[in-house]
């Protein structure tokens, strides 16, 4: 059966500014962070004939397309679940590449979610399922709806808040390090999130994401043609997208077992075909809407048992020197949140040795996209 | 769903905006009945509503009354920012109930000292997840009625 092992690599990143407030239309950030990312492959955007997002991406790749003068395009896609959809479009171009469809892939995400509007306070837009079953009682925000699932968590498995702070804490501290991040000269005591004011009981402000104006794009070509860009390759090794069964969006109440949600899926899928196993990986970007989502992934990626996500975060384990480094340019959580692309990118700078927390002689890395919906997940060598 | 039907309360609360398939669950519950839907062939229950059974694959269904009975299966108590009709009432809870019949079967609501009290007329205090909640129902908008809960022990 033919593979996608190796078989195509991200050679160029790109990105703008991240902030609360850009002046910038979101169309144009989309072309800025693609151009970027082209110029940092060293590769000329008439070259490009592959396009990739993820919904509630407001601009789309015929808009891109003809801004940064691209020839014809042979391949786009879009994919679905908002966050759950990062990694998937790395995968979606690299399935293309490989089998001959196109040459030269761009993914992409650009939104103004700092400056513009948060989207569950539109009441005129309901989902009709399930939004029917949760909103109406006031489980209005995604906040609401992880928050559920974190109580429960924590009633199982002994999950502390402690423990959640302790993945705040080490997004906090890489985002102290990284000087693009929105809060590279804000640190976090423990202190200050003890006395946080709650967002939903049990997530208080800090185990929530940023909000954030910004945009960043990535360039995915053939192993072969990868070996004449501008940087040195990093190998697309092994990649999933996860739909479990019976899954429920990330109101994910309803399945036997709510706690083992997409993660697990596409930890099955991505290992099977990998050469290496989690005490390989060296450095791990991990979606990180809400803190709790890391223990939970933790767990699923197979890091550690079943219930062992909280335990697992103590002792610096997520810092740097720690046993899995984590969110290293300071994630969703400190970075920015540009649902989850962000990641990808660091994830291509550990690889090459440039990032501002590098882990030294990193060489593999997992990138996940959002827990608690339909994800997607890539595992990057260099 | 209608496009005249109204998405909110007159204070703002959310109107759960049926869908076919969620259809029948509505109209139960306007008449003070809580129904899960149940495979007419196999009988195991199934939420949300969907057209076929993922268990046996039947068409069939039938809406299989509850006891009403449940107990909380997991929690949160809402802080703003949220929607004006909500934060007028925050901090409140909204809760996941598993049934009796099946705790796999799990609905949100909210647990309230009365079946028309504010959202936050309970202590959140007086949570705790097994804790025996049973079903009240409260007319949100004309023709529209949800599920609440209220504690066995209040
Ligand atoms: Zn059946």
């Amino acid at each position: 059966m033919a593979s996608l092992k190796d078989a195509t690599a991200i050679v160029g990143i790109g990105q703008t500014a991240f902030a609360k407030r850009l002046d910038d239309p979101e169309k144009t950030l989309a072309c800025r962070a693609v151009l970027a990312a082209l110029d940092d492959a060293g590769i000329d955007p008439s070259e490009v004939d592959a396009f990739a997002s993820y919904t509630m991406e407001e601009t789309d790749e015929v808009e891109i397309a003809k801004a940064i003068g691209a020839g014809d395009v042979t391949f786009f896609s879009k994919v679905g679940y908002g966050g759950g959809g990062s990694c998937a479009t790395v995968v979606h171009l690299a399935a293309a590449i490989a089998t001959g469809q196109a040459t030269v892939g761009v993914a992409w995400r650009s939104r103004k979610r700092g400056s513009g509007k948060r989207p569950w306070t539109d009441v005129q837009v309901q989902l009709p399922t399930p939004a029917q079953w949760t909103r109406p009682f006031g489980l209005l925000r995604p906040a609401d709806e992880i928050g559920m699932l974190t109580r429960r968590y924590m009633h199982e498995y002994g999950v502390t808040r402690d423990h959640l702070f302790n993945v705040a804490l080490a997004c906090r501290n890489r985002a102290n390090q990284n000087p693009a991040a929105m809060m590279y000269e804000r640190p976090l005591t423990r202190e200050m999130y003890m006395t946080a004011r709650w967002i939903s009981e049990p997530l208080c402000l800090y185990d929530n994401c940023l909000e954030t104006d910004g945009a960043l794009a990535c360039v995915v070509v053939s192993a072969d043609r990868a070996r004449d860009c501008r940087h040195p390759p990093v190998y697309v090794h092994s990649v999933a997208q996860a739909l479990p069964a019976q899954h429920h969006g990330m109101v994910n109440y309803w399945t036997d077992d709510p706690l083992t949600g997409p993660a697990w899926t596409a930890a099955r899928q991505l290992w099977k075909t990998a050469d290496f196993t989690p005490e390989d990986i060296d450095v791990a970007q991990i979606y990180d809407a809400f803190t709790s989502l890391i223990p939970l992934s933790l767990e699923g990626y197979g890091f550690c048992g079943r219930g062992e996500g909280g335990a697992f975060t103590t002792g610096g384990a997520l810092e740097i020197g720690g046993r899995l480094p984590l969110n290293t340019s300071g994630g969703g959580l400190s970075e920015a949140y540009v649902h989850g692309f962000n990641l990808i990118n660091e994830g291509v700078r550990q690889l090459r040795g440039t990032s501002t927390a590098q882990v030294p002689n990193a060489a593999t890395c997992l990138v996940t996209a959002g827990e608690g919906v339909p994800t997607s997940a890539l595992l990057l060598r260099s | 769903m209608s496009p005249i039907m109204k998405a909110t309360t007159d204070n703002g609360l959310l109107l759960p905006v049926h869908d076919q398939d969620g259809a029948p669950f509505w109209e139960f519950a306007a008449r003070g009945e809580l129904r899960v839907q149940a495979c007419a062939a196999c009988g195991r229950l199934r939420f949300p509503p969907r057209p076929c059974c993922p268990h046996c694959r039947s068409f069939a269904s039938d809406w299989r009354s509850m006891s009403g009975r449940g107990r909380i299966w997991s929690y949160v108590v809402p802080h703003p920012p949220l929607l004006p009709g909500y934060a007028a009432q925050a901090p409140y809870n909204a809760v996941v109930v598993e049934l009796v019949e099946d705790p796999r079967i799990r609905l949100v609501g909210n647990v309230v000292t009365a079946p028309d009290a504010p959202l936050n007329s309970l202590d959140p205090a007086r949570l705790r997840i097994g804790a025996a909640v049973r079903v009240c129902f409260h007319t949100m908008a004309e023709d529209t009625t949800v599920p609440r809960w209220m504690l066995e022990r209040p």
